[in-house]
Order: C-alpha cells, then structure tokens, then sequence
C-alpha cells in the first residue's frame, strides 16, 4: 500500500541520562510495523534495566493503534513487574483514551492438551468401540420406534400418507433405473469377458453362462443395487432429514402433535423397501444381458445356447436368493440414514459430515449384511 | 425535500471518507439503486434506514465491491474504487471491517482462529502478540476469554455478533460497516451491543456505517441518519432533522407508533 510505504517507521529515541532513561518516541506504533514495534519495546526494555526510572515520552507518535498501545503497556507493566518504573508523558487525548482502554492484562494461556502417543491412541480405539456399541443399541432402539410407527400406520390405514409414499418411490427407485441399468450392464459385461478369458484355457468357455448366471442372481445385482441406492437415496434422506433438523422442522412437526417418525420416515424407509427388490430385479436382467452380449462377441456363445445353458444352470432359488435380500438391506441403508439425519446438529458442517456418514456407514452394513446372508443360505443348504 | 440533503452533502467543514455519487445498481429490469448520493464524514456513526427490501444492503454491498454498479463512482478514503489497481484496492479493503448481519463467522475455526485469520493474511505478527492481540479484541467486543476457543456453532446469537465484529475490528479499521448489527438480539443485548459500538468507535476513532431497523440504535448512538428510497437518499441529517421531514415514508418511520415510544422513553 503506497501510505505504508512512505509512512514513517516507529522509532524509539533512547537516551540514558543521569539515572534516568527518557525514551522519545516517533512515526506510526501501528499493526503494519509489528516487528519494529516490537523490537523497539524490547531495546526499550532492555535500556530501563540499567536504571530506576523510566519516562516514555509520547508526544512525537503519529499514530496509535491497538497492537501499537498493547505493546507499549506490556513494557510498563513487565518493567513495574521487575520493580521499575515506567511513566508515559506527552501523550495525545485520543492516544490516552487507547492505552486506557487496552491497558495490558495477562492472559491466561490455555493450557495446551496433554498428548500422550500411545494413551492416546488406546483412547481413540476406546471411543470407537464404544461409539459402534451404542451406534448399535441406537440402531436397534430406532428400529424399535420405525416397528411401532409402522405399526399404528398400518393399524389406522387412514393416517397411511400414500402420496408421500409414492413421491418417495419416484425418487427412490423411478429416477435411480438409468444409472442402476447402466452400471449393472457394465458390470456384467466385465465378469463375463474375464470369465471368459479364464475359462478359455481349460476349454470350459460354455460354463461362463453358469458363472454368471449364478453370480449375478446371488450375489452382484443385490449388491450393486444396494451400494447405489445407499449412495443415491440413503444421502439423499440424510441431507432432507438433516436439514428439516437444522431447521427446527422435525420440533415444528413434534409440537403440532405429528410424530417425525410416521410422517418423514415410514414413507422413506417403505419405498426404499419396496424400491430395492424393484432395482435389484432390473439390475440382474440387465447384467445378464450385458453378460450376454459379452458372451456372444467373446466366446462365440449365441444367444440361443446362452439362454439354454442358463435355464439349465439356475433355478428359482437363485433369483430368490438374490430377491430376498433386498428388503432387508433397504431396511439397513434406512434406518442409518434417519438416524444420521436425526443426529444432525446446528451447523451445516454437522450435516455434511453425517450424509458422509450415513453413505459409509449404509455401504459398510450392506456388505456385512450380505456376508451373513451368505453364511445363512449355505447353512441351510438353499 | 430533497434540500434538505444538499447543504450536508457540500459540508465542507469535514472530510468525507465514503463519497458516493450518482450510483445506479439494477437487477435485471428492476432498479434498485437510482442515482444515488451519499457521504459519510469522518468519525461519525451514521445509521442507514429504509424500507425492508430497498436496497440498503445492496448499497452496502456495492460499496464493499460485491455487487457490479452500472452507473456513478465511490470514493473511499478520497480515492475512486474504480481506478485502484487489485494492490491498492486491497489496500483500502484492509482499512474496512464489516461486520456481516449473520456474523459470516468461518465455521470450521474457533473464534480465536477466526480472529487472527486477516492478522495471519495481512501482518507480521510473532506467536506471542498474535495471541494476545486476538485475546485483546475478543475482550474489547465483550467476550469471555473462554469464548476464544469455541466453535461458532457453539455460540448464542449475541456472541456471534461479538465474536464477529471482534474479527472486524482485527486490522484496526478506519471504517466499520455493520449490516444490522442489532437485529435478533433481545433488546438488552441490542443496547449493550449499541454501548459497545459507541465505546469502540470514541477509543478507536472508527467512522462507522450502519444498515438498521432499530429505533432505538437510532436514537442513542447514531451521530447522522440516512433515509434511503426509491433508490434514492430521501432525507438525511440529524434525528431532529428526520423528525422534521416532511417525507411521508419518512414521516410514518419517525412519527409511527413504535418510534413515538421509543422516543417518549428516550426523552
């Protein structure tokens, strides 16, 4: 800035005369010469030492600002602390007023956080095994609340808010077909090319209809599904939830006697249920047909072989298997998207950091839920 | 009426820091600044009325540079805004603070951090006086010492005003822009907030410019009203002088029922 730079510099004329030292001070004691300003002080400081008394004469600064008073009265004050005395003359009005009013006081400094490597590290690992337990707990309580709600809601049809329901069903599952039907396809058409490729040199090329077949009916169209619909709906329901909390929307809703549950998370959580199985259905069809497709560029296997071979290798169990999943991980990725968005606090920060939540958290429970699955249908043999 | 404003605007007693003329700000169709003139003196608080939705924030805005006029000039510190280069444009930035109306406090830093984060941008500053100058002007606005470590979201509303009009003041302002400094406080919190301006603009000599609805902000701290419509200064002056104007809007702000209690008390 051109004023700074022709500004005058801060100066401190010290002069040590007869016992006592008389400090003469000129130019700007202001925020941009903080260095100097400080420097000044600390000479200052270091003269008044070799005598009793110390006289400050004010009159010649130009200008004053808070940095430039604050630094001044913390001299006087550790000189009076080590038992010497520090007067200011010469001082303008309006100078005066600032070193009053700035007049220099210790602050308490916080008392930095005691850090310990390793204590600190078995506390986080504490925390966060707690934090899972009572995320848990909280899960199942919340599930508790949702049995209820749907309860009196299907006891009462007509408290049942259909168009809710249906407006959720359009977001949930309506608007999520392309981007499920594309990525399904791709999906498809990659395990059936290195299917393959591998299966090429053992001369078994035919049995990648089997391999796909069965592994995308079990197994990817549900998870697929799922992921996406955790990503796509379960933020989606995060963020409306949360924000209708920051808000104090839900408190509006509670004191006209609504209960948030029945009116925001039934209609969500039920479309996601019915939506799931909806997707997971049209993901499969889709995936086997870019299976197919692969199959018949790759592997010379016409449609016709590949459609007998993959009657033969599935049956009705396999498309059950993959099917009956499906509500149940809806209802996982809805019930910890309510419980994040219900958890929001006052900052948007808060709701940022549980829609992340709520996608990781409905991502990681899908594939738990999935790996129990798999250990349940291979214990009852289905 | 309009005289009225001629003879303050040719003051020439004192020196005019905001020296604005003839600016034109429209949205689209719509014009919401016409040809609009105002000064705002040295060491004086004016306070800026006008109709909700009139265009007193706008004028603020444009005056701090974030919204495009299509017409007139603003002086700042008698230089024109629109013939500074980006330096000394910043320069002149860094002689303002501005205190936003919902405080605009960073909300992933504590108030201190908050504080210090235009004394870290714009000064040379060693750790120890960083501190204590950031403890300095969160106690000058009235804080707790124990504030200085919270978050914003761990703030009432009257804190977030102090917390940010102590980030306003970081650089030692020459001009304080206070856009409804006192809105959503409980009226002692408005007066105390009013005290505080008062007391800071008289220690640190501050010209400030402040965008209210409140009555009572008028009567005690402000030194000049400016009455703002149709895009237009319609009255300034002294409260007497708005008490004498004949303008209806004028007339029905000044002489309606709220302000006739606020000024019977304040009598």
């Amino acid at each position: 800035m051109p004023q700074a730079t022709l500004a005058r510099e801060p100066q401190a004329n010290i002069d040590d005369a007869g016992g006592e030292v008389r400090a003469t001070l000129a130019g700007r004691w202001t925020a941009e010469h903080a260095p100097l300003v400080e420097a000044h002080a600390q000479a200052l400081a270091e003269a008044a030492q070799a005598s009793r008394r110390v006289i400050v004469d004010l009159s010649g600064v130009e200008r004053l600002d808070t940095l430039g008073a604050w630094v001044l009265d913390r001299t006087r004050h550790d000189l009076g602390q080590l038992g010497y005395a520090a007067d200011f003359v010469g001082a303008r009005p309006e100078h005066n007023i600032l070193l009053n009013e700035v007049a220099y006081r210790g602050f308490q400094p916080q008392p930095p956080p005691r850090r310990s490597g390793f204590t600190d590290f078995l506390a986080d690992i504490g925390q966060a095994v707690s934090r899972a337990g009572r995320d848990f707990m909280g899960g199942i309580g919340f599930l508790g609340e949702f049995s209820l709600a749907l309860v009196r809601v299907l006891s009462r049809p007509a408290r049942f808010r259909g168009k809710a329901l249906i407006n959720q069903l359009e977001q949930v599952a309506y608007r999520g077909v392309p981007i499920i039907v594309l990525i399904s396809f791709l999906v498809g058409c990659i395990v059936a090319q290195q299917g393959i490729f591998q299966l090429q040199r053992f001369g078994a090329t035919t049995f990648v209809v089997n391999l796909i077949g069965i592994l995308i009916l079990r197994e990817l169209a549900v998870l697929l599904t799922s992921i996406m619909v955790a990503g796509r709906s379960g933020s989606a329901i995060t963020a409306e939830i949360g924000s209708m909390q920051m808000r104090e929307e839900i408190d509006a809703l509670r004191v006209m006697g609504l209960d948030p549950i029945e009116v925001l998370i039934v209609p969500r959580i039920l479309a996601l249920i019915l939506g799931l199985p909806l997707l997971t259905f049209l993901s499969a069809l889709s995936a086997l047909f870019g299976g197919g497709v692969t199959a018949w560029i790759y592997g010379d296997i016409s449609p016709d072989v590949f459609l007998s071979q993959l009657q033969a290798s599935i049956a009705m169990n396999t498309f059950l298997v993959g099917l009956i999943k499906a509500p149940f991980m809806a209802l996982v990725i809805g019930i910890i998207a309510a419980i994040e968005g219900l958890a929001v606090e006052g900052s948007a920060e808060s709701l940022g950091r549980r829609v992340t939540s709520a996608v990781v958290k409905g991502i990681f429970m899908v594939i738990v839920l999935d790996g129990v699955f798999a250990i349940f249908f291979a214990a009852i043999r289905y | 009426m309009l005289d009225r404003v001629s003879p303050l605007r040719d003051d020439p007693h004192r020196e005019a820091v905001i020296r604005v003329r003839g600016v034109e700000v429209a949205f689209g169709e719509r014009k919401v600044l016409d040809g609009l003139d105002l000064d705002v003196y040295r060491g004086e608080i004016l306070g800026f009325v006008g109709p909700s939705g009139g265009g007193k924030s706008v004028l603020t805005r444009t005056i701090l540079g974030l919204v495009r006029k299509q017409a007139g000039s603003i002086e700042v510190f008698g230089e024109d805004l629109d013939e500074l280069s980006p330096a000394s444009r910043r320069a002149v930035e860094r002689r303002w603070g501005v205190l936003f109306q919902m405080g605009a406090l960073f909300s992933a830093l504590t108030v201190k951090q908050n504080v210090q984060v235009p004394m870290r941008e714009y000064l040379n500053l060693s750790g120890r006086l960083l501190d204590e100058l950031a403890m300095l002007k969160i106690e000058m606005v009235g804080l707790k010492p124990d504030a200085a470590d919270k978050l914003p979201s761990e703030l009432s509303g009257g804190m977030i005003k102090r917390a940010s009009l102590a980030r306003s003041l970081a650089l030692d302002p020459e001009i304080l822009f206070l856009d409804e400094p006192t809105s959503g406080l409980d009226p002692i919190g408005a007066g105390e907030f009013d005290d505080l301006i008062a007391t800071l603009q008289r220690t640190l000599g501050l010209t400030v410019f402040m965008v209210t609805h409140d009555l009572d902000s008028l009567h005690t701290v402000c030194d000049r009203i400016a009455a703002l419509g149709q895009g237009k200064v319609i009255a300034a002056g002294a409260i007497d002088e708005m008490l004498a104007s004949e303008h209806p809007w004028v007339k029905s702000y000044f002489h309606g029922k709220r302000a006739r209690a606020v000024m019977a008390a304040g009598a």
